[in-house]
């Protein structure tokens, strides 16, 4: 139970004479009048995780559908929407930060690889001379480590975001990046130097390894049924801290700093806070990401995972959940899309040898994208879908 | 002594162009208020442009074309894509020139390819004496372009009518608009002299090495320097510039010896380092105005 929902207090219940029992009582939990399923008749209504009927059927279906996706697709396909999930659980820690927190950081990459590599530290083979390894090969257990250590490191990072604001922070965050990328292709013990790079962590359940096939399912499925229950997970969650008072204290933080002060908002505890919690969601996407992709190389922890971030949540919706899990399937996906192009638009090759080629026009599509979605819908996929839904919740009478 | 020396002239001379890449990223602030992370994708495609003209027309006369192309195409950025988001948050509209800046780099690497291109500058790696040093040819270009492209922009500043109207439009916009400037105008143009000067940086990046793809990461440690100097300081860009070269300069040549537990290639995070520990001493930079706002 979230703080929104707790009733509001009785100023007489403190008093002695509310102690004794009284002669009215207690008003039941505000129920909706039948036949009236779109009236409010208390806060905890407005604010409850699926306040519609809409949205109950809606979600009920879709997680009904993502459930029946492994026995209807192909597995690399399935793997791509695994990535996908892992890659939402990513940008819903960064639109924690920068969405809900307002605090740019482009520093997302390096949660991310902290994460990555905590986590195949924590699973590695002790036998292996070459890299640490603690042979810890149990989900949980890596996946917490992963978060909990990159969300120490958010918080080692926090100050600067006290500090600092806007454009500043954003440079700092950017800096981060850079000095992250160097300690991964320095630190050879933790992560196997340049070009040799080390395995991923092992997603192991009660001595069941989820990414070799088993007697029903293959690898794919599996992994992609894992990460969607992981997504679901971490989704709640995120929903739940941003309609909490934590996440209007975000929110307040965002829209004026100095008021939110004033108004008694902890500035320096929610700033740290939404670090802390970015980073945990950064490292356990890391993590999960290397355990579906099974190798990870020092170079990958770069500017462009962290634009590819900031990417998702744009496009997707800032300040949204629904939003941060769209933008990470459209930015999955984008890549399957692109390599189907060449087939309609005979100009561009399928070799990455010849310009121009299909992922030159996938990187270019990011950036224009990115743009496009800026100028033309700046509250991204999630804010189409609003105008979709509006749209035909006043049909006929929508104009 | 010898090394030192040599050490800071190179650290001197990659300043040079750092300074030149954050004097435009400043002149975009000062008006906009934006940090533009489109400057990299600018710069590389000034050095590509100067690479292909190099040939028929000469170097000095490429470098010419292409930052006059570059700055074209700075105030076509402007246009297009930052004038209809004034008003909006900041961070949306550098986010913006962070899409642009991946967009417009997947074309110009398309020219790129995949080798080093060689810029066609005349000096490569060739040294002069200068007092008993051989100091490479190149070094002394970058700080004389320095010298003469920011001397010019401070004239230009300080004593035309342009430079009177962009300052004043950069102090107060409201203001500038009801003595007549345009603020528009003085917008786009910032947004030239910046594109302008990314180009010619990007020529002198190019200078002795060739650019290839990785290049336009260069351009980056120039957000270092602004920070260092403070976002709103030209004279303090060019410090910070400098200033980064010659803390990369230094690191690269002796952190092997004396800090070999940093790892190889440490003086290429060695900006941002600097950077870090400047702004936890002082966050507004070193010439930066303190922010003071009204409640």
């Amino acid at each position: 139970m979230t703080a929104t929902q707790r009733p509001v207090r009785d100023p007489a219940a403190g008093t002695p004479a509310a102690a004794a029992p009284s002669a009215t009582p207690a008003p039941a939990r505000a129920r909706r009048p039948r036949g009236r399923p779109a009236m409010y008749t208390g806060y905890a209504q407005n604010m409850a995780l699926l306040n519609t009927g809409g949205k109950k059927a809606g979600v009920l279906v879709l997680f009904v559908v993502a459930l029946l996706l492994p026995f209807l697709l192909q597995d690399d396909l399935l793997r791509l929407l695994a990535t996908g999930a892992v890659l939402a659980i990513g940008a819903i820690g960064l639109n924690l930060v920068t969405g809900y927190a307002g605090q740019v950081s482009l520093g997302h990459a390096v949660f991310l690889g902290i994460g990555a590599y905590t986590a195949s530290v924590v699973s590695g083979d002790p036998e292996d001379e070459s890299v640490y390894g603690f042979g810890i090969t149990f989900l949980p257990v890596w996946l917490l480590a992963a978060g909990l250590v990159a969300a120490l490191v958010g918080a080692i990072v926090s100050p600067l975001a006290t500090r600092l604001r806007g454009l500043y922070l954003a440079i700092v965050t950017l800096g981060l990046v850079f000095i992250g990328e160097h300690v991964f292709r320095e630190w050879d013990a933790l992560t196997g130097g340049v070009g040799v790079g080390r395995e991923g962590p092992t997603p192991e359940l009660f001595g069941f390894d989820v990414g070799t096939r088993s007697e029903f399912f293959s690898a794919d499925q599996q992994l992609y049924l894992l990460m969607l229950v992981m997504l679901v997970l971490f989704a709640l969650v995120g929903r739940n801290i941003a309609r909490s008072a934590v996440g209007r204290n975000f929110a307040a933080v965002r829209d004026r700093d100095i008021a939110a002060e004033v108004t008694g908002v902890d500035v320096r505890k929610a700033k740290r806070l939404a670090f802390v919690i970015s980073g945990f969601y950064g490292g356990c996407a890391g993590a999960l990401l290397y355990s579906i992709n099974g190798y990870i190389d020092p170079g990958s922890f770069n500017v462009l995972l962290s634009v590819q971030f900031i990417a998702m949540i744009l496009i997707g919706g800032a300040a949204t959940i629904s939003g941060s899990i769209m933008g990470a399937f459209f930015v999955a996906l984008l890549p399957r899309l692109t390599r189907e192009l060449p087939e309609y638009l005979p100009f561009l090759s399928s070799s990455p040898t010849e310009t121009p080629n299909v992922f030159q026009f996938e990187t270019f599509l990011y950036g224009i994208l990115i743009v496009l979605f800026l100028i033309l819908e700046p509250r991204g996929l999630f804010g189409l879908w609003v105008r979709a839904r509006n749209y035909w919740k006043a049909w006929p009478f929508s104009y | 002594m010898r090394d030192v020396l040599l050490t800071a002239i190179r650290g001197i001379g990659f300043g040079s162009i750092y300074a030149m890449l954050a004097v435009g990223f400043v002149v975009i602030y000062k008006s906009s208020r934006v940090i533009s992370f489109a400057q990299p994708a600018l710069m590389l495609a000034g050095a590509v442009l100067v690479s292909y003209l190099a040939g028929p027309i000469g170097f000095y006369g490429a470098v010419l074309v292409a930052a006059l192309a570059i700055a074209a195409l700075g105030l076509g950025v402007e246009r297009a894509t930052i004038r209809p988001m004034i008003g909006r948050p900041v961070f949306v509209i550098a986010i913006i020139t962070l899409g642009l800046d991946i967009a417009i780099r997947v074309v110009v690497n398309a020219f790129i390819g995949s080798d080093v291109r060689n810029v066609g500058d005349p000096w490569g790696l060739s040294a002069v004496d200068v007092f008993g040093l051989p100091v490479q040819e190149r070094y002394i270009a970058m700080v004389l372009v320095l010298v003469v492209t920011v001397g010019a922009l401070f004239a230009f500043f300080q004593y035309s009518r342009y430079g009177l109207a962009m300052r004043a439009a950069s102090l107060d916009q409201e203001t500038a608009m009801v003595q007549g400037v345009s603020v528009g105008a003085m917008m786009a143009l910032s947004w030239a002299i910046a594109g302008g000067l990314a180009a010619v940086a990007g020529a002198f990046v190019g200078a002795g090495g060739g650019i290839e793809q990785n290049t336009w990461i260069i351009a980056l440690k120039a957000l270092p320097a602004i920070i260092i100097g403070g976002l709103d300081s030209v004279g303090g860009a060019v410090i910070g510039g400098l200033l980064v070269g010659l803390v990369e300069s230094f690191f690269a040549t002796y952190q092997g010896e004396y800090l070999p537990w940093l790892g190889q290639n440490f003086s290429l995070v060695s900006p941002y380092v600097l950077l870090l520990v400047v702004l936890l001493v002082r966050p507004y930079g070193i010439f930066g105005t303190r922010e003071v706002e009204r409640v």
